[in-house]
């Protein structure tokens, strides 16, 4: 449609990509050693965080909901390599991934899941309530579609002050259904806020499919009677990723106004923790496993380009492997906050 | 037999208005629908429209009149052959003013929302000029007499000028100059960057408002009434008010939710609600109610430097009503501050807001029957002054609490439970509450009337704790 413009996109090998849905995927573009194998570091940093996490919840150190990023690594790993100083970050309740991605604290994101007094917000957020204004990083919120409006608001500061900077916006296919994420639209191509709408479409809202919920399912074309251009992304692939997010950055820089870019992603996992699992075959997640895993393919890409061995590759994932037990160490012996944290942080 | 052309009202709240011009001359032939004056208000003008074909006979009210009571003669329509001295004597106008219809439809509607309709003369206080000011008013300070319409904003002009980050938002607060005329003259001063015409989307420019607030702007948001803020009651409590907590410290948010709150007058159910009690129960904001144009001023220049989200209900009735407010470049009053409106000894009247006029209207006739009420005037819901109250109850022995919002679970209970935790032993009388009615509230005039509390209940509430 003529509305749906996009904004200029830079010729690239057309790579053939496993895919866990035949899609007309933006091109992809090849990252080079160093941003590939940082990449692929970030992305395991991420997993292997998770799947620690999911351990300590199975211990009973991480209460109430644990929402893992296992099999979105790319998405959010891919986005960060685009991004420069000054971006903000803001997304709804499976944040663990996004908020390692922006630089923070390993040691402190699980503090903060386990509850201690060294976690982020002090034991007094949890899972889904973490912030670093430092790293930009604005939440971690648990009510679906919210963050939407606040990641608008984020984006109406950085036109007000004219700093250049870009709000990355990220939710789900779910919340991409609720009407306070239209407002938003509305509000951001009416004044040309820079924003980007990062939809993580990992196919189920909890147990309901894109295709049970949404009367749209291209939910990259959920701005279009908005005027905001979208594009659908490969977001297994850590090289879709990024050359969409360099593209769209620059236009949102620009003064153009929003875009969305729907991420076409999985999620390995169950919802949160207690997820039956009813909704879908343990052979559709295998599939996604085996064919399109987006660390698997990075280290495919790397072997294969001989930018690292087998032997350097190890090395590293004993190294992240190291970093995520000492957090775990650190969030399991961290003292929980004093009492008298109760009643701080309530005002200032 | 001449039809007369009464002064009608823009809204229901109108009690006035000045006749700005007259389109039609006396002689000029009309048809019904044809623009014959213009009117205006503080708040908006609109034109006057013949209802009947004729003439027009006679001019009651020549243009320029200020002040023109709402549903007074101003001129006479004859038909052919008719005499304009025909026309009723000014007796017979007020006595016809009483029982006729009003003979002009509003041509711009002032709340788009809300469309009021021209009927005249609802239920609505009498008040004029009160000399009453915040007791931070020092005594050698000269006081002018504004409305608390003008008094808000001025605070905000007044702040925006001093804090390029503080900026105003909301529906028809910018080119339309405000549904109520509060952020009047802002757009010109400001800006469209710093006074900003949302789209009517409660919800989404409240979650924008808080992120810009997250981000470091202290917005001003505007809602054109907090019956509207339901749609976005989910970002102010889930994201303003409980974030800095969520952080543990790290993200606070600086932001102003304002707006007229609790009934109006004859806007039925949806437009007619007291939401005191619905924010003063959550931790994380600060709740703010002012009566009195010093204290609106006051109040919502501390709410504006306040770090914490603020909200701050006014009240559309007592927009319009002049109080004497301080002359000083820079007029403060802190937020959790009560305020003695009245002194007295024998029993403790509480209020805030539009409640405020209940009270000290009631308090002036126990006077009369020998009882003297002291009149705390509350100013802040969260947090509350219980010092105060307390300090009252326990020289008074008795407490009557009134408010507009419904019973249950409302700040009158609040209030009562404090006063048991804190002044048991100093009660002479269990502490009484007048409330709202416990229902939705009805349209029609005399149910209305009967849905909100009364000067003569406060009397009788505080003549039963007196024992008197």
């Amino acid at each position: 449609m003529a509305s749906q413009k996009k904004v200029a996109e830079t010729p690239a090998p057309a790579a053939t990509r496993p895919s866990i849905l035949p899609i007309d995927a933006s091109p992809v573009q090849e990252l080079g050693r160093e941003a590939d194998l940082k990449a692929f570091r970030d992305m395991l940093l991420i997993r292997r965080f998770e799947e620690k996490s999911g351990q300590l919840y199975g211990m009973g150190l991480i209460g109430g909901f644990c929402h893992l990023y296992i099999g979105q690594e790319a998405v959010v790993v891919g986005m960060q390599l685009a991004m420069r100083e000054g971006d903000q970050v803001i997304t709804g309740y499976r944040d663990h991934g996004h908020m390692l991605a922006c630089g923070m604290d390993p040691r402190g994101v699980m503090a903060e899941l386990t509850g201690r007094r060294g976690g982020y917000s002090k034991g007094k957020g949890g899972s889904m309530h973490m912030f670093s204004r430092e790293k930009h990083f604005y939440g971690g919120h648990g009510i679906v579609g919210a963050q939407v409006s606040l990641g608008t608001g984020l984006a109406f500061a950085n036109k007000y002050r004219a700093n250049g900077n870009v709000s990355l916006t990220y939710f789900g296919d779910g919340a991409a259904n609720q009407g306070q994420v239209y407002e938003s639209f509305n509000m951001a191509a009416l004044w040309k806020l820079p924003v980007v709408y990062i939809i993580e479409n990992n196919r189920y809202a909890m147990g309901t499919s894109v295709q049970r919920a949404s009367a749209q399912v291209d939910l990259s074309k959920r701005g279009a009677s908005f005027n905001i251009p979208g594009e659908l992304v490969d977001g297994m692939d850590v090289r879709a990723v990024k050359a969409a997010a360099d593209r769209v950055l620059e236009y949102c820089r620009s003064g153009e106004g929003p875009y969305i870019l729907e991420m076409k992603t999985y999620r390995y996992r169950g919802h949160s923790m207690s997820d039956p699992a009813k909704y879908r075959t343990r052979e559709e997640v295998e599939k996604v496993r085996v064919e399109s895993d987006p660390i698997e393919q990075s280290r495919a890409r790397i072997l294969a380009n001989g930018w690292a061995d087998e032997e350097a590759l190890k090395k590293m994932d004993a190294e992240v492997r190291k970093i995520v037990n000492e957090a775990a160490e650190f969030a399991t012996y961290d003292p929980e906050p004093d009492a008298s944290e109760l009643y701080t942080d309530i005002l200032r | 037999m001449p039809t007369q052309v009464l002064m009608p009202a823009l809204s229901p709240t109108m009690e006035k208005g000045n006749l700005s011009k007259w389109v039609k001359q006396e002689g000029e032939k009309v048809k019904a629908g044809d623009v014959i004056a213009e009117i205006e208000t503080d708040k908006a003008t609109m034109e006057v429209e013949a209802v009947d074909e004729g003439t027009l006979g006679k001019i009651l009210v020549p243009a320029g009149t200020a002040d023109v009571a709402v549903n007074t003669p101003i001129a006479v329509i004859v038909a052919d052959g008719e005499d304009a001295s025909a026309a009723a004597t000014p007796a017979q106008q007020n006595k016809a003013a009483q029982s006729a219809p009003p003979a002009a439809a509003p041509a711009t509607a002032e709340t788009p929302k809300a469309a009021p309709s021209a009927v005249a003369n609802p239920p609505q206080p009498t008040a004029q000029p009160v000399p009453e000011f915040g007791d931070d008013a020092q005594e050698d300070v000269e006081l002018v007499t504004m409305t608390v319409r003008e008094a808000l904003r001025d605070a905000m002009a007044e702040e925006m000028r001093r804090d390029p980050d503080i900026f105003v938002m909301g529906e028809e607060v910018a080119e339309y100059q405000g549904a109520y005329k509060v952020t009047q003259g802002l757009l010109q001063e400001f800006g469209a960057s710093r006074v900003v015409d949302t789209p009517i989307t409660e919800h989404g420019f409240a979650g924008l408002g808080v992120g810009a607030a997250l981000a470091g702007l202290k917005p001003i948001v505007e809602f054109m009434t907090f019956n509207f803020a339901m749609q976005a009651i989910d970002q102010i409590i889930n994201s303003a008010a409980k974030t800095l907590y969520m952080s543990g410290g790290q993200m606070g948010c600086s932001i102003v939710f304002r707006g007229p709150n609790g009934p109006a007058a004859r806007v039925g159910a949806q437009h007619s609600q007291d939401y005191s009690a619905w924010y003063s129960h959550i931790p994380g904001l600060k709740v703010v109610a002012p009566y009195t144009a010093a204290d609106a001023k006051g109040l919502l220049k501390s709410a504006i430097r306040d770090p914490n989200p603020v909200i701050f209900l006014e009240n559309e009735i007592l927009y319009g009503q002049s109080f004497q407010v301080p002359k000083v470049d820079d007029y403060v009053v802190p937020i959790g501050k009560a305020r003695i409106a009245r002194p007295g000894t024998d029993v403790t009247l509480v209020a805030w807001s539009m409640g405020m006029t209940y009270a000290l209207k009631a308090a002036e006739q126990l006077a009369e029957q020998g009882i003297e009420a002291e009149v705390i005037d509350l100013r802040t819901l969260r947090p509350m002054d219980t010092e105060t109250i307390v300090a009252s109850v326990k020289k008074t022995g008795r407490c009557v609490v009134v408010e507009e919002c419904w019973p249950q679970s409302g700040v009158a209970s609040e209030i009562a439970t404090r006063i048991m935790e804190n002044a048991f032993d100093w009660l002479d009388a269990p502490v009484a509450r007048v409330s709202g009615k416990d229902v939705p509230m009805p349209y029609a005039a005399n149910l209305e009337k009967l849905a909100l509390p009364t000067v003569d209940e406060v009397v009788q509430a505080a003549r039963a704790v007196a024992y008197r």
